[in-house]
Order: structure tokens, then C-alpha cells, then sequence
């Protein structure tokens, strides 16, 4: 039956992309650009991985532990930076309408991520549409030595891959930077009013730059973890599913602060697999509508937290919002 | 005065937008302990000439001299390093973040943020100078003199010397206007310069030491307020009076239209805007309404136009069988449906009556779309209405299609009252119809207004220019702080007294 030890680190692989994706937005929203190609600069971000893991698997006669996990990582970053500089020289540079340039983002990443994720099986000439990377996965998800001595603790919190520390990591730092140093401040003040930032001195340009490139970096690590750890070092094409909108939604759900991502985060994973659990008999429909469950959650908390209309809530005033200087 | 030292000195400063000089020569002289009052007209240069001090705006000639050393300022940060700091009349402030966040944006300091240490020196500048402020409040929580003194703390906490402030009791309350003459003598005897731009001539007199007159860009004069009056001052900034010949046609068949009575309004933030206001307005004639800018004219017409709620009194339109109907509580179509319109052109001129991205024909068609019988539109007379407007005002544009926002301002002008002046109306509300047009288009929309009134059309015309309303206008309803200063007879009047109305109530002492 339900046993919340088995329960409970599956909600957390489930939710470790989402806690990426999530964080990376929520730094680049507070800068006031929405951006909604975090599903593609995701699904970007895990084939970038995927190639660079390919590439150093086939090209190695000695492999090394270290390099496995370090090319991907960086190819990874690299693949979601470049995503990153496409939005922002589009949205800041060029002043496009950022919804329609980040869904055309979602759209390019997701095409991108095929196409490169169908070569690749090509290349391996395999039976089965999706590539096997189990070498590079295992390094991914090495965890530490001592965790089964700690018996149900250990099995709970210490038996994850570095990137899920590494992602409760950033959420923290992510949050410390914006609450607490006076880099965060003026990036909040960009994001809520950059005719007033930039009166300030402040360079406006910059730091939305900056965020969002930033943002999409830490967004892209959700597809890498996604796929060198959750599954296994499978890619198979169109495997990573809806989980980078379900990251937006953590955003306004965690209303913009990352800290509060980090349990959310693990909750929505858990609401993702709940169908799983849901005793349904045969009756496979009614599993389908289960699935549903996260999606209903975050209307209900939608509807909720804009009847609760605190100032503090609200997105940054002037998120979707172009800058022109001479506007002012 | 000689032993006052010299902060700034502007001297021969030009500045043009497009074919308007808005600064022509402009010297001026900043004293330390000082304060300045920098008095002019609307559009007599007074804030661009303090944005060019405080780094908005690059003059087109001219030295400045900050303690005798030839400076270039060419962006507010710079003007920060030299120790300008301006508070403008729209607050720039983050409203999510507290007083210290908004102190602190922009400072550069080392290491960590130490939100603690800026509310400490912010605590210590509030005794200094006798502020009262929280530096751990939100900014959406407080009041408008709140915001104004984060305004001024923020300028004080980077350190500024000269401190100029735009029109900063506007939007103030009398109490809270002393409380901040109290501050700004106290920064004055600390040694700070300070520059206020006004217009109010009580204020010139209570506060400053020294006044400076602009008027159309040019630099009149400046004297040690000791040594004038408000009489002098008035004529200095008046001048003298540019000849203006507009017809003024009598009034035809004259019965009352619309009666005012006893008309009280306060705005959102509770501020008494207009009070005990009380006037009939008739057909066929001009009611011009002087007074400074935002002593309550803009209220007046949106409450008559049923656009502004009420607090007490009446407003009636008289039909022409003499039976009184009340528009107080009628919504805004009903209204212009009875006939009248209100052509308002504020600051922002499409902020009010036009959609930008829409064509002239099209925002021709916003007034008349209601009239059409068939399910659709009729698209064919709104764009011979456009047209007309077009070329009977001289309107630069490449066609009717063109969306509104793409014109310039004085054109985008022409349309909104080229569009309400057509609609054939009972009443024409009209507010600074001209503001930004040159001479020969001001003097067609002139002509469209008497047209309006040979009609038998009740006219309220709010303007800017003093001359002007008294050529236009048959009778010249003075506002002075939201009450009714005086009517006069706009044959007879005298623009002194007009302008000595327009600051004191009654014009009189």
C-alpha cells in the first residue's frame, strides 16, 4: 500500500526539474521579463546534455568519472545560454512582444531538442527510438556512500544525484540574492520599474540581460537532471513532457519567491505521480482524469491567491512590459 | 548678498523642442542658504530649465558653473555626483519596496546590503531636519507628503547640496505644506541651496528669499523677495501683453444652459478640489476660466460632463423651454447625449478621447458609432468627417488611415477637438484647446469656437493663456484653489487683476 519512504523520493525526482525551471524563471520575472520559452530553453538544456554526453562516451577509450558529468553540465549551460540570448536580445534589444517570443521559443527548443534527439538515434542505429546514455547516468546519480547507514533518512534525503542538492542550492542562494544583497534590490526595482531604476543609475539593460540569461541557465539543469538522473540517461524524443509549464505555474504559485519553490516543488512532484497511488481498479479512464489533479490544484491556488490580494503577491509590476527610455 | 557664496551659475542656457524655444539665454544664479523661487507661467521654461540642471535634458548652448568650475551634466547620475538633487512633480519610486529600499537604489556601497545601517542614517537625517518617517514602510502605504519626503531623503541621503523641487506643494495640503516650509528653512540654514518652482505667489512670498521670473523662456529678472510684491512680481510675469486680435462676436440670443450651483468635488486621495462653486453658463456665449493649473478646472468640466463624482451641489441644464434637468448622477452617455461634449486635452494628449493605435477615421467614428441603425458599422461618414477635419485644420499626416499615435502631439490635438467641435454640440467643454499649437492652428480652432457660439452653443473654454481669454471670452470665471475667485466681464477686465484674482481669492490685499 502507500508507504511514504517510496512515495517520497519519487515526488522529489519528480520535482527537481520543476524546482529548476521554476527558479530560473522566478529570476528572470523579477527583472520583468515573462519568460515562457522556459519549456523549450528546458527541453534544450537536457538534449544539449545529451549530446555532450554522447559525444564524450563515443570518443573516449578511458572514461573518466569526472569529465562524464563535467561536459554535459557545461554543454547543458552553454545549450540554455544560448536560449537565454536569443530572448533577450529579441525582448530587450529589439523590444519583441515577449508572450509571443517566449512560445516561439517553447516551439523552437522543443523542434531543436527532436531533431538533434533523432539524429542521435540514427547515428547509434538502434532498435528502439531513444538513446542509452547508463555510463554517464550512473555518475549523475552517485549519491553519498554513507546513506544507507542511516536506515529511512537516508533513503528519504540522502540517496539523491548532486543536482538535486544542487538545485535546493540555487533556490536558496537565488532567494538570498534577491532579498538581501543590493544587486537583488536593483534587480527588483528593474523589474518593477525601470524608468525609476534607470533614474537611479541603474543600467537597465544589463541586468535584465543578465537575469535572463542566468535564469535560463539555472532553467536548463532542470532538463539535464530530468534526463541524466530521473530517466536514467534515456532520451527518448517529446519524454520530458508538460513539466516545463508546470514550472511557470510554480512560479506564480510560489508567489515569485524560490525558497517557497523548494517545498512546492516537491509537492507538485508529488501531485504529479499521485495517479499512480490512486487505487483505480482496471478502470484506466479514470486514472487519465487523475492525472489531472496538478493542473486542478494550480487553478484552485490561482483562484485563492488572487482573492487574497496582498501587494507583496503580485507579480513585478512591469513583467511583459518592454523599456524604452525615451517612454519616460 | 555678497556674502552668500554662489552654487550654481546657468548662464545663456538654450533649449529648443522642435520649432519651440522652451529656454532662450537663460541666465540664473543659485545661492548656498538660500531658497530660490523660480516663478513663470506654464511653458515659461521653468522645469526645463531645472532639468537641464539635474541631467534630463542637454541644453543646446550655455555654461553652467557649479561652485565656480565649468561642469557638462549630462544624465541625473551625474548630477547626483555634483550634489543636484531634483524632486519632480511624479514621484519616481519603486512602490513595493520600503522608504530604506528606495533611499538606497542606485547607491553604490560596498560589501552587503545593510538595510539596518541605511535606516539608521535615514532615522538621523529625519531629526535633522524634522521629517516624520518610517524607513521600514512600504511606499504603497503612505500618503502623497510621504512620498514626497522619500523623495527628498533620497536626494538628502546621496549627499545633495542643491536641492530643487517642482511644484512640490501641488499636491499638498495646507498643514502639510507648512510642515514642509518648516524642512525646507531648516535645509536652508544648514546651507543647502534650494530651488522651488511655482507658481503661487503666497508661497513665493512666504518662503523664499530671492525670486527669479521666467516668462516664455527668457529670464525676466530675479530680486531679494524682501524688496518686491505681489503686484510687481504679477507684472513681471504677465509682462506685457502680446497684441492678439481674435473676433469676439456678441452673444447671440443668450439663456441660461447650464447652472451650477454650490458644486463641491474632492479627488481620490480626499484632496478638496473644487469647493462652493456656483455659476450659470449661456447659450451662445464664451465662459472662459482662468486659473493656475490645478486649482480645479480639470474637475469642473469632467464633473459636468458626468466623468467626476461629486461630493454636494447641483448641476442643471436648462432645456430651451426653460424646464431644468440634473446631471448629477446621470452616467456619461446620457449626458453627451443631451449635447454635451467635453473635449479635454491633458498632459498626455491620448490619454483622454483617442485610441492611439486606431486611424483618425476610426477614432472619428468612437463619437458616432452608437448612431448607426444596421448591425454594422458605418464606415463612410466618419471618414468624410476625417477628411474634413483634416483639411480644414491642416493636419499633417500621409492619410486618414493613419494610427493616431503616429502623428505629432499639436496634430493629434486638431483631431480630438476637430471631432468633438463637429458633433453639433448643446454645451462644448473645452480645456487648453490650444496647448502646443502653433499660432495660425490655434487661431482656426479659435474661429471653430465662435463658430460654435454664433450656433447657440454654451461654451466653457479653460485656458491657459491670460491674453487669449481675454479676447475670446464674454465673461472670464476666475478659480482660485478650487473656489470661485470672481466672474468678470471679459470686455472690461484687466488682466492684472485677473491674475491677482487667479492667486488670491478676490484678488484683493
Amino acid at each position: 500500500m502507500f508507504d511514504i519512504t517510496v512515495f517520497f523520493p519519487r515526488a522529489v525526482a519528480q520535482g527537481i526539474p520543476l524546482l529548476f525551471g521554476s527558479t530560473g524563471e522566478t529570476l528572470t520575472e523579477k527583472a520583468g521579463n515573462l519568460n515562457l520559452g522556459i519549456p523549450g530553453i528546458m527541453y534544450v538544456g537536457g538534449i544539449s546534455g545529451v549530446i555532450g554526453a554522447f559525444l564524450y562516451e563515443q570518443n573516449t577509450s578511458n572514461f573518466n568519472p569526472f569529465l562524464a558529468v563535467l561536459i554535459p553540465f557545461l554543454a547543458s549551460l552553454a545549450g540554455s545560454l544560448i536560449m537565454g540570448l536569443i530572448y533577450s536580445f529579441l525582448t530587450i534589444t529589439l523590444r519583441a512582444n515577449q508572450n509571443v517570443t517566449g512560445l516561439a521559443l517553447t516551439t523552437f527548443g522543443v523542434g531543436i531538442g527532436n531533431f538533434f534527439g533523432g539524429s542521435l538515434i540514427k547515428l547509434t542505429g538502434a532498435e528502439v527510438p531513444n538513446i542509452s546514455l547508463s555510463a554517464t547516468s550512473i555518475c549523475f546519480r552517485k549519491n553519498l556512500p554513507f546513506a544507507d547507514k542511516f536506515g529511512v533518512f537516508g533513503n528519504m534525503f540522502l540517496k539523491y544525484g548532486f543536482l538535486a542538492y544542487l538545485a535546493i542550492i540555487i533556490a536558496l542562494c537565488v532567494s538570498y540574492f534577491l532579498n538581501r544583497t543590493q544587486t537583488g534590490l536593483h534587480l527588483r526595482a528593474v523589474g518593477e520599474n525601470p524608468s525609476t531604476a534607470d533614474a537611479a543609475g541603474i543600467n537597465v539593460t544589463r541586468y535584465k540581460y543578465i537575469a535572463t540569461c542566468i535564469g535560463s541557465m539555472i532553467a536548463g539543469l532542470g532538463g539535464l537532471y530530468y534526463v541524466m538522473d530521473y530517466a536514467n540517461g534515456i532520451w527518448s524524443n517529446d519524454g520530458f513532457g508538460d513539466r516545463g509549464w508546470l514550472a511557470i505555474a510554480l512560479v506564480i504559485f510560489t508567489v515569485w519567491r524560490p525558497t517557497l519553490g523548494i517545498l512546492s516543488s516537491i509537492l507538485f512532484g508529488g501531485l504529479y505521480i499521485l495517479y499512480l497511488y490512486i487505487p483505480s481498479g482496471m478502470n484506466l479512464s479514470l486514472k487519465e482524469l487523475y492525472k489531472m489533479i496538478p493542473y486542478v490544484f494550480t487553478v484552485v491556488v490561482l483562484v485563492i491567491s488572487s482573492v487574497k490580494n496582498r501587494r507583496e503577491n503580485q507579480p513585478p509590476e512591469s513583467l511583459g512590459l518592454s523599456f524604452f527610455r525615451e517612454d519616460r | 548678498m555678497t556674502d552668500k557664496k554662489i552654487a550654481v551659475k546657468m548662464r545663456d542656457i538654450s533649449k529648443s523642442f522642435g520649432p519651440v524655444m522652451a529656454n532662450d539665454k537663460v541666465w540664473l544664479d543659485i545661492y548656498k542658504g538660500e531658497i530660490l523661487a523660480l516663478l513663470g507661467e506654464n511653458g515659461s521654461g521653468k522645469t526645463t530649465l531645472m532639468n537641464i540642471l539635474s541631467g534630463i535634458y542637454c541644453p543646446d548652448e550655455g555654461h553652467i558653473y557649479i561652485n565656480d568650475e565649468e561642469v557638462s551634466i549630462r544624465s541625473p547620475k551625474e548630477a547626483f555626483e555634483y550634489g543636484i538633487g531634483m524632486i519632480h512633480q511624479h514621484y519616481k519610486l519603486v512602490e513595493v519596496l520600503t522608504a530604506a529600499e528606495n533611499i538606497i537604489l542606485g547607491v553604490k556601497q560596498p560589501g552587503k546590503l545593510d538595510i539596518q545601517a541605511v535606516c539608521e542614517r535615514t532615522r538621523q537625517l529625519c531629526s535633522d531636519y524634522g521629517f516624520e518617517l518610517d524607513p521600514m514602510q512600504k511606499v504603497y502605504d503612505m500618503s502623497v507628503s510621504q512620498k514626497q519626503t522619500v523623495e527628498i531623503l533620497k536626494a538628502l541621503y546621496r549627499g545633495a547640496d542643491i536641492l530643487i523641487l517642482d511644484e512640490p506643494t501641488a499636491v499638498l495640503t495646507p498643514q502639510e505644506t507648512e510642515k514642509l516650509f518648516t524642512i525646507l528653512r531648516n535645509m536652508r540654514d544648514s546651507g543647502k541651496a534650494i530651488v522651488i518652482i511655482t507658481h503661487k505667489m503666497n508661497e513665493v512670498e512666504e518662503l523664499s528669499d530671492r525670486v527669479a521670473i521666467l516668462r516664455q523662456g527668457r529670464f525676466v529678472g530675479d530680486m531679494l523677495t524682501s524688496m518686491t510684491n505681489a503686484q510687481e512680481m504679477t507684472n513681471m510675469l504677465v509682462g506685457h501683453p502680446v497684441s492678439l486680435s481674435i473676433d469676439r462676436p456678441d452673444p447671440v440670443d443668450p439663456k441660461p444652459r447650464i447652472e451650477v450651483n454650490g458644486l463641491t468635488v474632492r479627488n481620490e486621495e480626499g484632496v478638496l478640489k473644487l469647493e462652493d462653486v456656483s455659476f450659470t453658463a449661456y447659450s451662445g456665449e464664451i465662459l472662459g476660466i482662468a486659473g493656475i493649473s490645478g486649482s480645479g478646472q480639470k474637475e469642473l468640466l469632467e464633473a459636468i460632463a458626468g466623468l467626476q463624482p461629486t461630493e454636494s451641489g447641483s448641476i442643471s441644464y436648462i432645456n430651451d423651454d426653460g424646464s431644468k434637468e440634473e446631471l448629477i448622477g446621470k452616467d456619461p452617455l446620457s449626458i453627451a447625449n443631451m449635447g454635451v461634449t467635453l473635449s479635454f486635452v491633458p498632459e498626455d494628449r491620448l490619454g483622454m478621447g483617442l485610441v492611439g493605435n486606431m486611424d483618425i477615421s476610426a477614432n472619428m467614428m468612437l463619437r458616432s458609432f452608437r448612431s448607426g441603425r444596421s448591425a454594422f458599422l458605418n464606415r463612410k461618414d466618419p471618414r468624410r468627417l476625417a477628411e474634413r477635419v483634416v483639411e480644414e485644420l491642416e493636419v499633417v499626416t500621409p492619410s486618414v488611415a493613419t494610427p493616431v499615435r503616429k502623428l505629432s502631439g499639436g496634430n493629434i490635438q486638431k483631431i480630438l477637438v476637430g471631432r468633438e467641435i463637429s458633433s453639433a454640440p448643446k454645451v462644448l467643454l473645452t480645456a487648453y484647446a490650444v496647448r502646443g499649437l502653433d499660432t495660425n492652428s490655434s487661431y482656426t480652432i479659435y474661429d471653430l469656437i465662435n463658430k460654435q457660439k454664433m450656433n447657440g452653443v454654451a461654451v466653457i473654454y479653460v485656458g491657459e493663456d491670460l491674453d487669449v481669454l481675454l479676447e475670446l471670452s464674454d465673461r472670464i470665471l476666475v478659480l482660485c484653489d478650487g473656489k470661485v475667485s470672481g466672474i468678470v466681464e471679459g470686455r472690461k477686465a484687466e488682466k492684472n487683476s485677473i491674475g491677482l484674482m487667479m492667486t488670491k481669492l478676490g484678488g484683493t490685499g
